[in-house]
C-alpha cells in the first residue's frame, strides 16, 4: 500500500459509481485490547462482501482521510484512511494504520466477491 | 513417551507464541505433531511492521509464514480448517466437533495441546477450545488422550490454580524465537518495541523473555 494520493482515491472511487459493488468495511481496537490494558472495551466491527451501490463517492480531509458513499438508501463512511492500493483485479484497498503499523480502519470495494 | 501430538488452535502463530517450545521439544524426540489451524487469521490487525500486508494478503502471507515456523518448530502436517478469522464461536458447534472428532479418530494422538476454554482470553481460541474439549470427550475414556490445555486470562491462577505442566524450554528457545521471528506480519511490531524497550509496562518485556523459558499448561480434567 502506498500513502492516500487523493486523486488517485477519488478516480477510483469514482469508477465504482452506480455499479452493483462488494464491500468490506472494518474497524477495530484489537481483540486483545482488554487483556493488555490498552482499553476497557475491545471494539470491531465488520462487513464483508455487502452488496452495495453509490451514486456518490467523495474523499475528503488532508489526512488521515475520510471516505462518505451516499446510497440510495443511507451511507457508508470511514474516517482515519492513510494508505491505499488498487490491486491487479481492480480492488480499491483503503486502510488506515496507526503509529505501529497496525490496521485500525478499512474500506474496500471491489467489482467481484472478496476472498473468504 | 507420547505417540503423536495433536495441536489444535485458531490462528496462525498461537501454536509458536503459546507453545512453540513444547512442540518442538516433542518434535525433537521424534513424536510427529499434527496442526489443526481452523482460520488463517485472515482478519488480524498486525500487517508488519513497517506494514507489508494488506487485509486481503494476509491470509496468504501467514499461510506461508506458518509454514516456515512448523519447519522451525517441527510440526510436520498442518490441517486447516477453512474458517474464517473471528467467526468461530458462531460457526454451529456441532459440526465443528464433528469435524474435530473424525480428525481424532483418524489420527488417535496420544495429546492434544488446545486452549483452556473460558480462559484464553479470544472469543475464537475459547470457542475452538471447547469444541475440541467437547470432541474428545466424545471418545471412550481408553481412547481420549491426554490434554494440556492452554490459559492465560488473567484470571487463570486464581480460578483454575498453578498449571500442573509448567515444561522448561531454554533449550529449544532458538527454535522457539525463529518460529516467533517467522510469524513476521505478527511478530515485527513486538519485537521491534521490545528491542527498543519501548513497553510502558516492565512487565511485558520480563513476560517475554518467560516466553522463551517456560511454557505451561493445566491438564484437563474430563470427569
Amino acid at each position: 500500500m502506498n500513502t492516500i494520493n487523493k486523486s488517485s482515491v477519488q478516480s477510483a472511487l469514482d469508477s465504482f459509481l452506480n455499479r452493483e459493488v462488494y464491500l468490506h468495511l472494518e474497524t477495530t481496537n484489537g481483540a486483545y485490547a482488554v487483556h493488555t490494558q490498552q482499553s476497557n472495551m475491545s471494539v470491531g466491527a465488520y462487513i464483508r462482501n455487502g452488496r452495495i451501490s453509490f451514486g456518490r463517492g467523495v474523499i475528503t480531509g488532508d489526512g488521515p482521510y475520510r471516505v462518505g458513499l451516499k446510497l440510495e438508501l443511507g451511507w457508508v463512511y470511514a474516517e482515519g484512511l492513510t494508505d491505499f492500493e488498487i490491486t491487479p483485479e481492480g480492488q480499491l484497498l483503503l486502510a488506515g494504520h496507526d503509529q505501529e503499523g497496525r490496521l485500525a480502519v478499512a474500506l474496500e470495494l471491489s467489482l467481484s466477491p472478496f476472498k473468504l | 513417551m507420547e505417540q503423536h501430538v495433536l495441536v489444535v488452535f485458531p490462528h496462525p502463530d498461537d501454536e509458536t507464541f503459546g507453545c512453540g517450545g513444547t512442540i518442538a521439544q516433542f518434535a525433537k524426540s521424534g513424536v510427529p505433531v499434527t496442526y489443526i489451524c481452523a482460520t488463517m487469521g485472515q482478519m488480524g490487525r498486525n500487517m508488519g511492521k513497517p506494514f507489508f500486508a494488506t487485509r486481503e494478503s494476509l491470509p496468504n502471507v501467514r499461510e506461508a509464514e506458518l509454514a516456515e515456523a512448523c519447519q522451525a518448530i517441527g510440526i510436520q502436517q498442518v490441517i486447516n480448517l477453512g474458517l474464517r478469522d473471528k467467526t468461530v464461536e458462531f460457526e454451529d458447534p456441532e459440526l465443528l466437533t464433528d469435524r474435530i472428532e473424525q480428525i481424532l479418530r483418524e489420527i488417535r494422538p496420544s495429546l492434544v495441546l488446545t486452549h483452556y476454554p473460558g480462559y484464553a482470553v479470544h472469543p475464537d481460541h475459547n470457542a475452538l477450545g471447547e469444541v475440541t474439549i467437547r470432541a474428545i470427550s466424545r471418545l471412550s475414556v481408553q481412547d481420549r488422550p491426554v490434554v494440556y490445555a492452554h490459559a492465560f486470562s488473567h484470571d487463570s491462577l486464581d480460578v483454575l490454580g498453578p498449571p500442573d505442566i509448567v515444561n522448561d524450554i531454554t533449550a529449544l528457545s532458538d527454535l522457539k524465537l525463529a518460529a516467533i521471528r517467522a510469524h513476521k506480519s505478527q511478530s515485527q511490531g513486538i519485537l521491534a518495541r521490545i528491542a527498543k524497550g519501548q513497553f510502558a509496562e516492565q512487565s511485558f518485556e520480563s513476560s517475554f523473555s518467560h516466553l522463551l523459558e517456560s511454557e505451561s499448561f493445566w491438564t484437563y480434567n474430563f470427569s
